[in-house]
């Protein structure tokens, strides 16, 4: 496909996000055992891997959801949830650590609309409380974005009154509504039925054809392989094999990425 | 009763081809009659008599002396009393939800200090009877017989007299509402606890800051749950109030006592009083069915409910 085009572009790119031997545990339980990754602006990046494999938690740790014991990661020139003062690294207050966030944009397994607004509202809530927008130019903004994920008549509706594969939509486009230098999807179709996750994945594709620098935990194989410009193997904690979609998925070297692509077949 | 499904009958039998025919199912639910339950039409004729038969018993028993209850039901006196009961139900109330809140929210916070503060504040206002904090609030005067701003073991800033601040009043309001600030902090903190952890992690990683995430999200969600035990504290208050008239109060309990304690007419104006006790109950029951009716806004079918099903939170299929 035109797989290539935006791969020779996203090389020339700049690095959006720069991970450098990350660790993570739960008490004794080490998840994430030194993760190095560099993501360039424009680039589809779709992590794979059993589940317990960390590549969850490693998401969470770029936006700081998660914090981690070791290594560093760095989002544009922000360390979220932390500052250099004088060549010295402190952990950030809760009010430094909201300002870190405000450019990323977050897609969860359960979509975590908030049930009480409508769906205008949960779109516009970030754009005029966080980010200082005037109310008409974020609903305008908002409908403009329903109307991508093809909800435009839902903007009225609550949350619940959706079914899951809308509702994920919405969350897309409240992701979008901050205008975000990097979007992270975690699990997004994993909470949906088999004949929703369709909807939300062609949703995903037409942004990553548009540019936007993509970081997607993901179970689709399928979407890995249409729209990922690199796909990232993830076990036991480690990058176990990296690199386009048909150098990790159709040709893979290592034994272990080569077993858990047998389950899909 | 329910046999509003015969009408649906017709229109069953009009889809089927005419009704009778190959297609014709005996078995079919539409066709369902609901059978008479004798059991339950006996209940209601036991319950209205038994209800039939305490009104009787009331209306014509002579102690009640409804006319004097009517003579003394709108008494400028016992109006006045009522008064004195509304407005120190909302003050108290309004004050007693503020302070909770700050309470809920210290309590649940990451610092030890704020938590453990809480706790013990909770600990001590609900440990201990209303009655005796409010005569200890009343009585201030002679615990502290002065009472200052000053920096802890340091210089005293502004100074008064007790007696001078501690009036009937203020003291029923400080005791109604430190004591009801403690209840409702722990009301808001089980509502707060009931929104899915999802949310304030959502609100966070959109870069809300704590309060704003507080106020927007993680508050309205829990209002849900916080609105009926609230409702039940209010009630609770509006009782609660009558306390105060060992203080010297004069609120709707004391205004009555005040004029039986002349009269002798006892039980005519309790029953003044219980008149107007369930009066305002009422009205904060179906003020409290409309405000939850508000906050169920964005539930898949919210259609009226019930507070019952209310207060029990539906497991929402994901």
């Amino acid at each position: 496909m035109n797989m290539t085009a935006p791969i020779s572009q996203s090389v020339r790119s700049p690095v959006l996000v720069r991970a450098r031997n990350v660790h993570k545990s739960y008490g004794q339980h080490e998840v994430l055992k030194g993760i190095d990754l560099d993501v360039r602006v424009g680039e589809t990046i779709v992590i794979l891997g059993p589940s317990g494999s960390g590549k969850s938690t490693f998401l969470r740790c770029i936006n700081h959801l998660e914090t981690m014991q070791g290594g560093s990661i760095v989002v544009g020139d922000e360390q979220v949830g932390y500052q250099m003062r004088g060549g010295k690294l402190y952990r950030a207050s809760p009010g430094v650590m909201a300002r870190q966030r405000k450019d990323i944009g977050m897609v969860f397994q359960q979509f975590n609309l908030y049930p009480h607004l409508t769906v205008l509202q949960n779109i516009t809530e970030a754009p005029i409380g966080v980010h200082g927008e005037k109310r008409a130019e974020a609903e305008a903004y908002a409908r403009a974005l329903l109307e991508r994920v093809g909800l435009s008549e839902k903007e009225s509706a609550y949350p619940r009154q959706l079914s899951g594969g809308q509702q994920q939509r919405v969350a897309i486009a409240r992701a979008l509504a901050i205008k975000p230098k990097l979007m992270l999807f975690d699990e997004p179709t994993s909470a949906l039925d088999p004949e929703l996750v369709g909807e939300v994945l062609a949703t995903m594709r037409d942004l990553a054809t548009q540019g936007l620098t993509m970081i997607v935990v993901t179970h689709e194989i399928g979407f890995a392989k249409e729209a990922a410009d690199r796909v990232i193997f993830m076990d036991d904690g480690k990058i176990v094999e990296e690199g386009s979609p048909e150098q990790v998925l159709v040709n893979p070297t290592q034994p272990r990425t080569r077993a858990f692509l047998n389950r899909f077949i | 009763m329910k046999g509003s499904t015969v009408s649906n009958m017709t229109t069953a039998e009009v889809g089927s081809d005419g009704g009778s025919g190959p297609s014709w199912n005996p078995r079919d639910v539409s066709r369902a009659i609901t059978s008479v339950n004798y059991l339950r039409w006996l209940l209601i004729v036991v319950v209205l008599a038994l209800v039939a038969q305490f009104l009787s018993l009331v209306v014509s028993n002579e102690t009640f002396q409804w006319d004097v209850v009517l003579r003394w039901l709108f008494d400028p006196s016992v109006i006045s009393g009522l008064y004195v009961t509304l407005g120190l139900t909302v003050v108290a109330m309004v004050l007693g939800t503020a302070i909770g809140l700050v309470l809920a929210i210290c309590r649940l916070s990451q610092s030890r200090a704020a938590s453990s503060f809480a706790a013990v504040y909770i600990w001590f206002f609900r440990g201990t009877p209303m009655l005796v904090q409010l005569i200890f609030w009343y009585n201030m005067a002679t615990i502290f017989p002065q009472l200052s701003i000053s920096i802890p073991f340091g210089p005293t800033l502004i100074n008064w007299e007790t007696n001078a601040i501690i009036t009937p009043l203020t003291a029923a309001i400080v005791g109604l509402a430190l004591n009801e600030a403690a209840y409702m902090a722990e009301v808001i903190r089980g509502g707060l606890l009931s929104v899915d952890p999802g949310q304030s992690e959502t609100a966070q990683a959109f870069g809300m800051t704590r309060s704003r995430a507080l106020w927007r999200i993680i508050i309205p969600q829990a209002m849900r749950s916080i609105v009926p035990p609230t409702g039940n504290q209010l009630i609770s208050m509006i009782k609660g109030t009558s306390l105060v008239s060992v203080i010297a109060m004069n609120d709707l309990l004391y205004s009555v006592q005040a004029v039986y304690n002349r009269t002798f007419e006892i039980i005519p104006l309790l029953m003044v009083a219980v008149i107007w006790y369930l009066v305002i109950t009422s009205i904060l029951n179906v003020g409290q069915t409309f405000i939850e009716r508000y906050y169920a806004r964005g539930e898949r079918n919210n259609q009226m409910r019930g507070p019952q099903e209310v207060a029990m939170p539906v497991e929402e299929a994901r």
